[in-house]
């Protein structure tokens, strides 16, 4: 490779984007709507993940729990625990929903962080089609808790008269930007990260810089693991937030 | 870096997008899988997993609940054991000292009677040593005074002076009152 030439950087190949390529996972063909591409692959395999933690983990129904079923048990509670103080009792009926996207995300993340995997909460189609799910499914329960009530969100009883129109427009300008801040925190997140740590990994190609290369990776990927796992909490905690807003819009 | 630039140029030439974030024609297939999978994960989730723990926790808690209440019945219940047993030892400790000045007591009489017994007899005993002493000393005055009289007489009689019995008699008489 580039050793050959001593750190010219001629020989680099440089393609930090090429691991979020959607291919079909059989053959070259074109990519349809139901072709099994790399996306069905690791969209599979964190199935099998949440299935293997949260059903076969806890089969033994343990009293004294096993290494998985505590694992389980941690984050039923850490998921529980979370929809319970942020949104109230009443939230509780959603918890299964949460618990989904938190599950989901949490394993595609760390997923995605194997060497030469796919992650598939990388792609903006991924993540902006469960936000844009959270933000219509909140929107309507709103409307169908409170009626004409929801809009008591914008409308601040706490500011003075004056300011509240102004306040209004801003709220509501805000609550349309939520899902494409919620979707975007979360690609952008882990697409930057896979993209340093791909162009990190071209430059360990040159003897004279490679062991600060490694080290740098060896650092990004710390940091990303924390990343993947506060993502997946933050995109929960918001759709908690979100949630409490549509069932108690008084503030 | 010019030859970079190229080269990640090329490189995004293959993808034929610079993001494969942004190539809208797999937008489709990831929107379909996605959805294929998050219903997956909740219905595996609600239908299964989900109650499954609850179930779980919630009897675990109930275990933990009970096994407290287990605890501290048991608790309760040494805590009457050892109050029994304090009792029972305090009882046999006010036993033990009655028995023991019981013992005191019967002794003690015992031990009076028997010096009092030996007091008497001691007192009978020098009672009767006295009156011997006494006869034998009364006994010994009488000798003595046999003795000097026989003794006065011989010695009178050996001068060659004849003296009355009676008046001998008197001059010893007076002589042992002196």
């Amino acid at each position: 490779m580039a050793t050959e030439t001593h750190g010219e950087e001629g020989g680099l190949a440089f393609h930090p984007m090429d691991q979020f390529i959607v291919k079909p996972l059989f053959g070259d063909g074109p990519v349809g709507i139901v072709t099994i591409t790399n996306v069905t692959f690791w969209m599979a395999l964190a199935v099998l993940c949440v299935v293997a933690l949260l059903v076969l983990g806890t089969r033994g129904r343990a009293l004294v729990p096993t290494r998985t079923q505590s694992i389980a048990e941690l984050a039923y509670g850490f998921v529980y625990r979370m929809v319970e103080d942020v949104v109230g009792k009443d939230g509780l009926r959603y918890f299964p929903y949460i618990m989904t996207l938190f599950m989901f995300i949490v394993f595609s993340n760390f997923l995605g962080l194997l060497p030469l995997s796919f992650t598939t909460t990388s792609h903006i189609a991924v993540t902006a089609v469960m936000a844009i799910v959270v933000f219509v499914t909140v929107t309507v329960i709103g409307f169908v808790k409170n009626g004409a009530g929801f809009f008591g969100l914008f409308w601040i009883q706490a500011a003075p008269l004056v300011l509240r129109p102004i306040l209004a427009i801003i709220e509501v300008i805000s609550y349309f930007v939520r899902p494409v801040s919620h979707s975007i925190r979360l690609a952008g997140n882990m697409m930057a990260g896979h993209a340093v740590i791909k162009v990190f990994a071209t430059f360990a190609a040159i003897v004279a810089i490679s062991p600060l290369s490694v080290l740098a990776i060896t650092a990004i990927y710390a940091l990303e693991t924390l990343v993947s796992f506060i993502q997946a909490y933050v995109f929960a905690i918001l759709t908690c937030v979100y949630l409490r807003d549509a069932l108690h819009p008084q503030h | 870096m010019a030859t970079e630039a190229t080269d990640a140029a090329s490189g995004a030439a293959e993808s034929s997008v610079g993001m494969p974030q942004l190539d809208f024609s797999t937008f489709p297939n990831q929107v379909f899988w996605l959805v294929v999978t998050l219903v997956v994960i909740y219905l595996v989730l609600s239908r299964v997993a989900l109650p499954r723990i609850a179930e779980v926790l919630a009897a675990r808690q109930g275990a933990i609940t009970s096994d407290i209440a287990t605890a501290e019945e048991l608790k309760q219940k040494a805590a009457n054991a050892e109050e029994a047993y304090e009792s029972a030892l305090a009882e046999a400790r006010a036993e033990a000292g009655r028995i023991t000045a019981a013992a005191k007591a019967e002794m003690q009489a015992e031990v009076d009677a028997a010096i009092e017994r030996a007091d008497a007899e001691i007192a009978s005993k020098a009672a009767e040593s006295e009156a011997r002493i006494d006869e034998i000393r009364k006994g010994a005055a009488e000798a003595v005074r046999d003795v000097a009289r026989s003794a006065a007489s011989d010695v009178v009689a050996a001068f060659g002076v004849k003296v009355e019995g009676a008046a001998i008699d008197a001059a010893v008489a007076a002589q042992m009152k002196g």
